[in-house]
């Protein structure tokens, strides 16, 4: 667009910037310096930072020679493992069924949508109670075909699996929206060329539908393995009460260290190793996408 | 869209058994979706009678509202104050996001300057930022600002997001010059131009990213959690879970609680869902 004085296209891009620059700014780039310096500093919140000690290495140190961490690290992976792969076909499955006319499709399309506007503590006091063991319908439907159903949140061998389980339940709808979005952009002449090939549904889901909505799949992998490692509300609020050994996951270390025991400089170090693990897994994925997305579209 | 007709009289029988399989599978899954909201609503409803029971009982044998008025008069939480803090700051973050980003989009979009795609993925960037490494100090920035648990804290925290910067843009750049100019060679303001011709023309993308934001702000545990630690400032989704703590055996209190807490969000839903398709599509989701 064609400014012809400069300075009030300078006033403009500042006015117009700025609010959400500050946002950037102030809570984004500052807090990612002040969060290393952090790590490095025996720092209680509650006393003023001129009190804090410089203690170099020792914040990482610790966190590596105790076994809090590998047992966060470990019910953290568990989420991931049962999440994303359940939630990703279900989405696939849920948003090819709601890629053809049919009569009802904006009423399933509002249904299916609904656990994604649930607030999670709305959602997980719910789940609380539909993974509670003998008397929830879980089970009672599990009973039916006299199969005695865990008691999940209450088993430590369970409670993760449920929890993920209410994730599925909650997440699905959103990347089935996100994967239908991408499958009404796919030309329909694909299909049509395939249906006079005599191509049967598998064949044109996986020949055609899916490498054609493949940048959408890695873009949803990327930021869902993002979100998955910092699984915290569904957690925090489905085992309030109950015995958390086999729930501990890295995000509740980090609210437990910095906001329950004040020890801001564990938590920092935390959170930074968090990070870390976080960027590998998706550097990852960046190198592998080159094998499977398809951008030729 | 509608290339297939629904006329039974036309349809051979294999497709007509198709259609029945097709629509027992999609009627099962959303019956599963259901199945919790339907146990809630029906828990919420229950009064003295046993929750507890096999085969579970769906339909109350005595309605009752009670329960609902036994969350509105907890003693552990006020609960109008924290239905008024929802929305005081839900409303609040919403308006202020929905324009801080749509501003910027604006510029992103439609003026140049000098480093501007710099500054774009400066702004992308932040979106792989993990909130574990930005909350810590955030919550210390905001200490040292002296704004922990006030409106101001939540306001200052929705001023930027990334996604929501990327969505306007794309959208943003749909619009053509043409228009812009015009109103430029009228004599039309910069604000006059982003309120009257940018903002009604991008309305699904306006849409989408008022109920995000919405969402985001009413649904948000973590940072109120963490930022609004008086129980004045307490907002409905920090009863909820406080009710959880406490509730102990009483489902039907928590039922309603959780009940109270997803309506409102449920009508904003409804009331902008026909733009929200619409919406993400132009998005650029395409990768």
């Amino acid at each position: 667009m064609y400014f012809p004085n400069p300075r009030q296209k300078r006033r403009t891009v500042t006015a117009f910037l700025l609010p959400s620059l500050i946002g950037v700014v102030v809570f984004c780039l500052v807090p990612i310096i002040v969060s290393l310096a952090y790590s490095f500093l025996d720092y209680d919140v509650l006393r003023p930072l001129s009190d804090a000690l410089f203690v170099g290495l020792q914040n990482y140190k610790q966190l590596f020679s105790s076994d809090e961490m590998p047992k966060a690290l470990w019910h953290t992976f568990q989420y991931i493992l049962y999440y994303m792969p359940l939630v990703m076909v279900l989405a696939l499955v849920e948003a090819s069924l709601l890629n053809r006319a049919f009569r009802g499709n904006g009423v399933y399309r509002v249904i299916f949508y609904t656990p994604v506007i649930t607030s999670w503590v709305a959602a997980a006091v719910v789940w609380k109670w539909l993974l509670s063991g003998k008397f929830s319908p879980i089970n009672q439907f599990f009973a039916l075909f006299g199969i005695t159903a865990p008691t999940w949140l209450a088993d430590p061998n369970w409670a993760m699996f449920g929890i993920s389980m209410a994730a599925v339940w909650k997440d699905c709808g959103y990347f089935a929206l996100l994967f239908l979005a991408a499958m009404k952009n796919i030309d329909r002449s694909y299909y049509e060329a395939a249906d006079i090939d005599g191509a049967r549904w598998y064949q044109k889901f996986f020949r055609i539908t899916l490498p054609l909505i493949s940048p959408t799949v890695f873009l949803l992998l990327v930021t869902t393995l993002i979100g998955s490692f910092q699984v915290f509300d569904s957690v925090q609020v489905m085992m309030s009460g109950l015995p958390t050994q086999a729930t501990t996951v890295m995000m509740e270390r980090i609210y437990t260290y910095a906001f329950k025991s004040y020890q801001m400089g564990t938590a920092a170090a935390w959170s930074w190793i968090l990070f870390l693990i976080i960027l590998v897994f998706t550097i990852l994925q960046f190198r592998l996408q080159k094998k499977w997305v398809n951008y030729d579209v | 869209m509608s290339s297939f007709s629904f006329t039974a009289h036309k349809m051979r029988p294999a497709k007509i058994f198709g259609k029945i399989v097709f629509y027992v599978i999609i009627t099962l899954a959303a019956i599963l979706v259901l199945v919790p909201f339907l146990w809630m609503l029906s828990t919420s409803f229950k009064g003295a009678e046993p929750i507890r029971t096999i085969p579970i009982r769906w339909i109350p044998e005595h309605p009752t509202l009670s329960s609902y008025a036994q969350v509105i008069g907890m003693s552990s939480f006020n609960f109008g104050r924290a239905t008024f803090n929802s929305f005081f700051i839900a409303i609040t973050c919403t308006v202020v996001q929905v324009l801080s980003v749509s501003m910027a989009g604006f510029i992103f979009a439609k003026i140049p300057f000098k480093g501007r795609e710099k500054v774009f993925l400066l702004y992308l960037a932040t979106m792989m930022i993990p909130t574990t490494v930005t909350l810590i100090p955030s919550y210390t920035i905001l200490n040292g600002m002296h704004l922990l648990d006030t409106y101001w804290a939540m306001i200052l925290l929705a001023l930027n997001n990334a996604f929501g910067v990327f969505l306007m843009r794309q959208n943003m750049s749909a619009v053509h010059d043409a228009y812009l100019e015009a109103a430029m060679m009228d004599g039309c303001s910069m604000a006059k131009i982003f309120f009257k011709i940018m903002l009604p023309m991008c309305k699904p993308a306006v849409a989408t990213m008022t109920l995000m934001a919405f969402m985001g702000a009413w649904n948000d545990y973590l940072k109120p959690l963490i930022i609004l630690t008086s129980n004045d400032m307490q907002t409905l989704q920090l009863a909820l879970a406080t009710l959880n703590g406490q509730a102990g055996g009483k489902e039907n209190i928590l039922m309603a609680g959780a009940v109270l807490t997803i309506l409102p969000i449920l009508i904003v839903y409804i009331c902008v869902q026909r733009y929200i398709d619409e919406g993400l599509q132009i998005g650029g989701m395409k990768g």
